[in-house]
């Protein structure tokens, strides 16, 4: 495989039942590249990232990553799982321990590292985030978008080279959205490879290096996000933005009114 | 050599006999449970009093009750009442005694729970769309404590059925002491008939309380999925 | 109220409740351990175990300690297992508590959600470690309150053990009375007895519940 490409998709197919989600996905995400999912509800994007992390068995097809294959309940996928770091929409630390606990659980029982190295790379984590102070406290202490961060951090720490969003935003208060995407903006910039599944379509916009836009289980449209969002080229591609071009007038039209 | 001695269960008017003793410790059990139930329902509408002495009594009711082992309440009453009061006490009475304390005890307990498990906003969203106290009762609120109740009042049951065999320890000629008579009459003919004999108890035991723990657990089911 | 009496006999109630306690102990520990094999076995659904481990837990649900033991003590020699009374106690109880721990460990176990293991797994552990560090933790929080309230409920069915000749409680009480009429004092030192078994674990549930349900994950 190319040096150049982290993960590989070929021809995925995941049904659920007689259900068809995922109707033969292929792509390749080459290393630091950011790549937004994009789609209406049901069309598989969460789908699509289970199957990347081997938590659903597929039906067709196959995701590597590097030039290990990914499969579901097999003996190597603890071991490949560490290069892939997944955080979800729910934020869910593990509540019985702390926070600089929920952190360093993993890469001092699964990749043996030395805990005093681990814990001083978790509390820099955690401070460039702005949750040092935070070390010590449990996940019920926290807010929505704390707990966010930290299961971001607590990926980050098993140093991946590919993380996968799953509309981390989702279930947040608006005010909260913002300093999880600003997280994820930094992550971008500093070269990790992403694939990020999210409706914030401004942040989708300022963090892609390309859009899939994904509708009925296949990519529908692929291209770099200004192509995408100025001049969509097929229909559906055009009517799911016209969705959020609605809301967008309506949120300008009740600001005001504010 | 085995053929033999399952037959023990078989011969004379054994197996009448055993069902007999079924039938003592069915009507023991049934008949304190149906009196617990009444009385519990009242008992767990006492302890939701705001009175502290009331509370406290109950508690310590309550609490006494169900740190003893049954047994131990069987002798106090069996032993212990005859002796303080010169009742002559029959042991099923005693048994029968103890089993309602008992079954009162926890039916209350339940009632209780399940009273003050209904949340708040229950009976505020019912007002709030202008039911009236009495359908609020009707419509919301029983159906929900019924709903919790029966599940938990069924389980009671049988382990009123099962701690029954308890009253074997006080005299009373039930399934197990019938057992018994019946392997000490068939000593000799029937050297093995403890294993059949204990065995046909066991099933005895397990029919009769296993059907209806299955008929609670649907009901938990159907009602979940409402 | 004969208080020579009482003081004469103590050590007897003493004695009694050691050998009812090391049994109940005994037997109590193995059904912890059998409880936590069956509820593991379940919740993976492991083929012909899982069935074999739901029958288990409806035969002992459904039948009493004492036809249990009365079937070990007097049944099993005529097929050749020659059980001593001590031995049968524990095998009774553990019997009958298995299937009772085997419930609390259940809910326990189906009290984590599932994205809690997708989390773990997501960060590279294997099913061990998930297991270990993520989901039985927080499961046993759950469980306590169940297993503790199982452990006053198998040490209270212990008093049942003097139909096999165990020198228990029980039975120093009815042979006192038997003896010597002197039930009054025979009844008092067995509520007694029992309360200062009981009366502590109770209080230990009670906390526990309290402080479990503080520490709450959230609620």
């Amino acid at each position: 495989m190319n040096k150049n490409i982290q993960l590989s998709i070929k021809d995925l197919v995941k049904s659920f039942d007689d259900n068809r989600i995922l109707n033969g996905i292929s792509t390749d995400i080459k290393k630091g590249e950011v790549v937004v999912v994009l789609g209406p509800s049901g069309c598989g994007k969460s789908t699509l990232l289970r199957c990347i992390n081997g938590l659903e068995a597929i039906n067709g097809g196959h995701v590597f990553i590097d030039e290990d294959e990914v499969v579901h309940n097999s003996k190597d996928l603890p071991k490949i799982r560490q290069k892939i770091g997944m955080v979800f929409q729910s934020y869910d630390l593990f509540p019985h321990k702390t926070i600089i606990d929920n952190i360093t659980l993993a890469p001092i029982k699964v990749q043996h590292r030395n805990k005093a190295e681990v814990t001083e790379e978790a509390e820099q984590l955690l401070e460039r985030v702005n949750l040092l102070d935070k070390a010590k406290a449990y996940p019920r202490q926290l807010s929505g978008g704390q707990k966010q961060r930290v299961a971001i951090v607590r990926a980050l720490c098993m140093h991946p080279e590919i993380m996968l969003f799953d509309e981390v935003t989702a279930a947040l208060d608006p005010e909260m959205v913002r300093e999880v995407l600003d997280v994820i903006l930094e992550l971008a910039n500093q070269g990790m490879t992403m694939i990020i599944v999210t409706h914030e379509m401004q942040f989708a916009r300022a963090v892609a290096d390309r859009i899939i836009f994904l509708d009925g289980g296949k990519i529908v449209e692929e291209a770099r996000p200004d192509e995408f969002f100025t001049a969509p080229k097929t229909a559906r591609a055009k009517a799911f933005l016209k969705t959020f071009e609605f809301d967008a007038k309506k949120k300008e039209m009740s600001r005001e009114a504010v | 050599m085995q053929d033999l001695a399952i037959s023990i269960i078989f011969k004379g008017n054994n197996l009448l006999r055993l069902l007999d003793g079924l039938w003592i410790t069915l009507r023991i059990s049934l008949l304190s449970a149906a009196l617990s139930i009444p009385l519990g329902i009242l008992f767990g509408m006492f302890l939701t009093l705001k009175n502290p002495i009331s509370k406290f009594i109950g508690r310590l009711y309550l609490d006494f009750i169900r740190i003893m082992p049954q047994l131990v309440l069987l002798f106090i009453v069996f032993f212990g009442i005859t002796r303080a009061t010169g009742l002559d006490l029959s042991a099923e009475l005693s048994a029968i005694i103890v089993f309602v304390l008992w079954g009162t005890s926890e039916m209350g307990d339940l009632v209780r729970g399940a009273l003050i498990s209904i949340p708040k906003h229950q009976y505020e969203s019912s007002e709030a769309l202008a039911l009236t106290k009495l359908q609020t009762y009707w419509y919301i609120i029983i159906p929900q404590t019924l709903r919790r109740l029966i599940p938990l009042t069924i389980n009671l049951v049988t382990r009123m059925i099962k701690t029954t065999s308890l009253v074997v320890l006080i005299g009373i000629v039930e399934m197990l002491k019938v057992g018994q008579q019946i392997i000490d009459a068939n000593r000799f003919d029937y050297p093995s008939g403890a294993l059949w004999i204990y065995g046909v108890v066991f099933f005895m035991y397990f029919f009769s309380c296993w059907p209806i723990s299955c008929f609670a657990k649907w009901l938990e089911k159907r009602w979940s999925d409402k | 109220m004969d208080w020579n009496f009482i003081s004469q006999y103590t050590p007897m109630y003493i004695e009694a409740a050691k050998l009812t306690l090391w049994i109940g102990v005994l037997g109590i520990l193995s059904a912890i351990v059998i409880g936590l094999l069956c509820s593991i076995v379940q919740y993976y659904k492991i083929p012909i175990l899982s069935q074999i481990v739901s029958v288990y837990i409806e035969l002992s649900r459904n039948t009493p300690l004492l036809v249990q033991l009365f079937f070990l003590y007097f049944g099993f020699p005529k097929i050749g297992i020659v059980l001593s009374a001590e031995v049968c106690g524990v095998v009774g109880l553990a019997f009958l508590g298995g299937s009772y721990m085997a419930e609390g460990f259940r809910s326990g176990l189906e009290s984590v959600e599932t994205i809690q293991f997708e989390s773990a797994e997501s960060l590279g552990m294997n099913q061990l470690q998930v297991m270990r560090y993520v989901v039985i933790p927080q499961a046993l929080a759950v469980s306590v309150p169940a297993l503790v309230a199982n452990v006053i409920f198998l040490l209270k069915e212990t008093s049942v053990f003097s139909a096999i000749a165990l020198a228990d409680l029980m039975y120093v009480a009815k042979d006192l009375i038997g003896l010597y009429y002197m039930t009054t004092e025979s009844l008092f030192m067995l509520v007694l007895a029992y309360l200062i078994i009981l009366l502590p674990i109770s209080l230990l549930a009670v906390y526990l519940e309290r402080r479990l349900r503080y520490a709450g994950f959230g609620n």
